[in-house]
C-alpha cells in the first residue's frame, strides 16, 4: 500500500503510539495516508478506537509475528 | 372552530414530527459536541504519577478537552523536576518486586511472594531507592514513557493543569517550584468545569 509518512513505534508503549500517531497526522494534509510499525499488542485495539474516535480511517491492520502494521489516512 | 379538537391535532403531529426528527437531532449534537475529562490528581509517588498522565494525554490524543486538577501529594507532579519521585513498597503489598536484568527465569520471580514481609523490606535502609530505581529500569526496558516525556506531551497537546492553590501554601510551595503554564485556583474553579464533563476521575 502506498504511504505518505512512515512512523516507527516499535519498542514503545501505551500511549505512546497513539500520541506520535497523533503527532505525525496533525503535520499531514487531509488525504495522507500514515504506516505505522508497533510492537505494543495493545495498540490493535488502541489503533481501532482511535480512528473511530478521531475520524481518521484505520485502512487496514495487519500483524506481521510479533510486529503490527497499520496504514491510517487522515481525515 | 372547536379549540381542543386542533389543539389534540396539533399536539399529535408536533409529538409525530418529534418522534421523527428528534433521534437524528440527538446524534448530531452528541457527534458535534467535542468530550471532555476532568481529572484530580492527588497523589505524588512514581506509579501514581502515570494515570493522569497517560489519560491526559491519551485523552488530548482522541480529540478531548482535559483539565487536571493536582491537589495535596499531587502537586509534586508539577513540579519542574519529576526526576525524583519514588514508589514505595511500604503499603504496596501488590507492588511486584521483579528484578529488571537478569535471565528471564530471574527476571520473573517475584520476590515479595516469598523472600520477606513487605513490611520488614520497606524498613531496610534505601529499599525505597532501590524499589525506585528497579521500577524506573522497568519502565524503561519496557518503552514505558518517563513522566517528564508525558507531562510535556500532556501540556503541547492543550492539557489544562491547574493547581490547587490552598495545598500550595499549606506544603509552604511557591509558584516558582512548579512548572510554566499553570492556572492557580481552588474547588470552586474545579467544579462547574468537572459537572460539564463527559469524564470525571479521582485519582
Amino acid at each position: 500500500m502506498n504511504f505518505d509518512k512512515e512512523l516507527d513505534a516499535k519498542g514503545l508503549n501505551c500511549p505512546l503510539p497513539i500520541l506520535r500517531a497523533k503527532k505525525a497526522l496533525a503535520e499531514m494534509t487531509s488525504g495522507q495516508v500514515l504506516r505505522i510499525m508497533a510492537t505494543d499488542p495493545g495498540s490493535v485495539k488502541d489503533f481501532a478506537a482511535f480512528a473511530k474516535q478521531t475520524g481518521n480511517e484505520l485502512l487496514s491492520t495487519a500483524e506481521q509475528g510479533k510486529e503490527f502494521e497499520f496504514y491510517i489516512k487522515r481525515k | 372552530m372547536n379549540m381542543p379538537t386542533d389543539q389534540a391535532a396539533l399536539d399529535a403531529l408536533i409529538r409525530q414530527r418529534l418522534d421523527e426528527i428528534l433521534p437524528q437531532k440527538l446524534e448530531e449534537l452528541k457527534a458535534s459536541k467535542t468530550p471532555s475529562m476532568s481529572i484530580i490528581a492527588t497523589k505524588g509517588t512514581l506509579d501514581w504519577a502515570y494515570p493522569p498522565f497517560i489519560l491526559g494525554s491519551t485523552a488530548a490524543a482522541l480529540g478531548w478537552d482535559v483539565q487536571i486538577f493536582f491537589t495535596f501529594y499531587g502537586l509534586n507532579l508539577l513540579k519542574k523536576d519529576v526526576g525524583d519521585l519514588k514508589v514505595s513498597p511500604l503499603g504496596n503489598p501488590g507492588m511486584p518486586m521483579k528484578m529488571p536484568f537478569g535471565p528471564d527465569w530471574f527476571k520473573g520471580i517475584d520476590w515479595n511472594k516469598f523472600l520477606m514481609p513487605n513490611l520488614i523490606q520497606s524498613n531496610l535502609p534505601g529499599f525505597e531507592s532501590v524499589a525506585t530505581m528497579l521500577m524506573k529500569q522497568t519502565i524503561k526496558n519496557n518503552g514505558v514513557a518517563t513522566i517528564d516525556e508525558l507531562r510535556s506531551l500532556s501540556k503541547e497537546a492543550d492539557v489544562k493543569f491547574i493547581a490547587c492553590q490552598m495545598t500550595v501554601e499549606l506544603f509552604g510551595f511557591t509558584h516558582d517550584d512548579f512548572i510554566e503554564g499553570i492556572d492557580y485556583a481552588g474547588a470552586a474553579t474545579f467544579l462547574p468545569v468537572a459537572q460539564q464533563s463527559d469524564v470525571c476521575l479521582f485519582m
